[in-house]
């Protein structure tokens, strides 16, 4: 990488326009994504997220506007764009015949890489998926298969990952799990881009948020700056209750089917959950 | 990137073969209707029958047999690929950098492997019910060389059923007319039997062609201008199937 390339941003977007039959999706979307950060692209349902995010992954050809992906043009280098990335659809892209394994495997192996087997059981281990990695993915539950989803993602170390909506349908644990995978790979350098319709999911993970709104960004600043726009704050003073999910997760802390977390890679990038017991 | 089409293309067809063998079901149901029919119209309906030929029923309808095989087995290869779009699992594969017609030349590799199960176990079925031949080795490889093009031809068209399917009905219902296609031909009756109208379309439509050319190899006869015929047919559907579901995967990736 040159030092030229480092200094742009990771991901550049300007002016995308799209839209179906009669209906404008994204009318006009403008922003940058700092290398090895988190951006969060918050909006409603129907906002435009997904076809945005299937524009940057090359699924979809944008109908007007540039977009850059690790430098590279979107419509004239898609190729190099999918070298550089992966994504992580809204519905868990996992192979359910396969098992969990099998899966891992099967995208090693299409990414080229010269261990296969030594990278599916690596993941296996980070994403605590070890000892279901013999299973159909059939039979894993939400969060696991999420988990086992995220990880295929992760193969091969592309320089930027796409998160489109990954906590959606998830319980309170299987999110915060994906909450730290994600915060991981950002700091092991990964340029993270996440859409969310869950304002706490922007606000505790994201560097940068974009509010996506009827096709346009609206908004773009990190949460100091957004939380700006509104009058200062007045002081109550309030009990500090514990909300539900505090109560939900203290009380299913130490169980689940997602312990064991057993070995200790302190090498590897991602370390889903910790135990401290 | 196109460097890896081949390897692609070996791990994508890894990957459906694996689902095959882990719904083995997939090959027999596709095997247990042409057999029931062969069983029918062998023990049933054959003694009633008058071929014009000295061959044994079972002899004379297993080509006919044959094709209906493929044309219930590919209905699976539209499902799978229809499966595949509806998961996520499509879009990640063309998120990746893989070459990305692979993903349907896998389908179609596995869809001729499966074929190949299916007709074999078929054969064996009909050589216990009597199925004789003293035909070449040369001559079977015709026979196979031609059931593999049928096979090829009708997937590309399960490929573009698999595209455009709304549903996961539509996706293989489109394998009925042509599981059907051999009863108005040579398969199972010969064509002067029928009335005008009927015996012309029987005469005119690709399987009787294909059909009489395989019992012609089987039955060690010379084939004629029938091979032409039946190999025209199967290169034209095989071009156009092909030409028109690259397209459509064009369209559909892009």
């Amino acid at each position: 990488m040159t030092a030229d390339k480092a200094l742009q941003p990771s991901i550049r977007v300007r002016g995308i326009r799209k839209s179906f039959q009669n209906l404008d999706v994204l009318r006009g979307v403008d922003f940058d994504v700092r290398a090895g950060s988190i951006f969060a692209l918050l909006g409603s349902n129907g906002a435009g997220k997904t076809t945005l995010v299937r524009i940057l992954s090359t699924l979809l050809k944008a109908d007007a506007g540039t977009a850059t992906v690790n430098g590279f043009d979107v419509a004239a280098r898609p190729g190099d764009v999918r070298e550089s990335i992966s994504l992580t659809g809204q519905f868990a892209a996992v192979d359910d015949v396969l098992t969990g394994r099998e899966n891992l495997l099967l995208v090693a192996r299409l990414r080229h890489l010269k261990n296969p087997d030594e990278v599916a059981d690596g993941l296996l281990a980070c994403f605590s998926l070890s000892e279901a990695g013999n299973r159909k993915a059939a039979t894993y539950s939400g969060g696991m298969r999420r988990r086992l989803d995220i990880a295929m993602s992760l193969i091969g170390n592309p320089p930027i990952v796409f998160l489109d909506e990954p906590t959606t349908g998830l319980d309170p644990a299987a999110r915060v799990e994906v909450w730290q995978t994600v915060r991981q790979l950002a700091s092991g350098g990964t340029t993270v881009l996440l859409t969310t319709q869950y304002l706490d999911e922007a606000e505790h993970l994201a560097d940068r948020i974009a509010i996506l709104h009827k096709g346009t960004i609206i908004q773009n600043g990190t949460l100091a700056e957004l939380k700006q726009l509104l009058p200062p704050a007045t002081v109550e003073l309030v009990e500090k209750e514990p909300s539900l999910e505090d109560v939900f997760l203290a009380l299913v802390a130490d169980g689940g089917e997602t312990d064991t977390a057993g070995d200790d890679r302190s090498d590897s990038a991602v370390r889903v959950r910790k135990e401290s017991r | 990137m196109t460097t890896h089409v081949l390897g692609d293309t070996g791990v994508l067809t890894g990957r459906s073969l694996r689902h095959i063998l882990r719904s083995p079901d997939t090959i027999i149901t596709t095997a247990v209707t042409p057999i029931a029919l062969m069983l029918l119209f062998v023990y049933v309906l054959g003694g009633a029958i008058t071929t014009g030929s000295d061959e044994s029923y079972v002899n004379y309808m297993l080509p006919g047999i044959l094709l209906i095989t493929i044309a219930s087995g590919i209905a699976y290869t539209s499902f799978r690929l229809f499966l595949d779009l509806q998961g996520g699992i499509f879009e990640r594969f063309q998120s990746m950098p893989i070459a990305r017609s692979s993903v349907l030349w896998a389908h179609v590799f596995t869809s001729l492997v499966a074929n190949v199960v299916s007709v074999a176990i078929v054969t064996g079925v009909a050589l216990i019910m009597g199925f004789r031949t003293g035909a070449s080795v040369a001559a079977w490889l015709a026979v196979a060389a031609i059931l593999i093009l049928f096979t090829l031809a009708l997937t590309w068209v399960a490929v573009i059923a698999g595209l455009t399917a709304k549903t996961i009905d539509g996706a293989s219902a489109f394998s009925y007319p042509l599981i059907f296609l051999p009863f108005i031909s040579s398969a199972f009756v010969p064509t002067s039997s029928m009335p005008g109208p009927v015996a012309w379309f029987a005469e005119n439509q690709p399987v009787t062609s294909i059909v009489n050319t395989i019992r012609a190899l089987f039955a060690e006869e010379p084939v004629g201008v029938e091979i032409w015929v039946a190999l025209a047919w199967l290169v034209a559907v095989f071009v156009a199937a092909y030409a028109v579901a690259i397209a459509m995967y064009r369209r559909k990736i892009s």
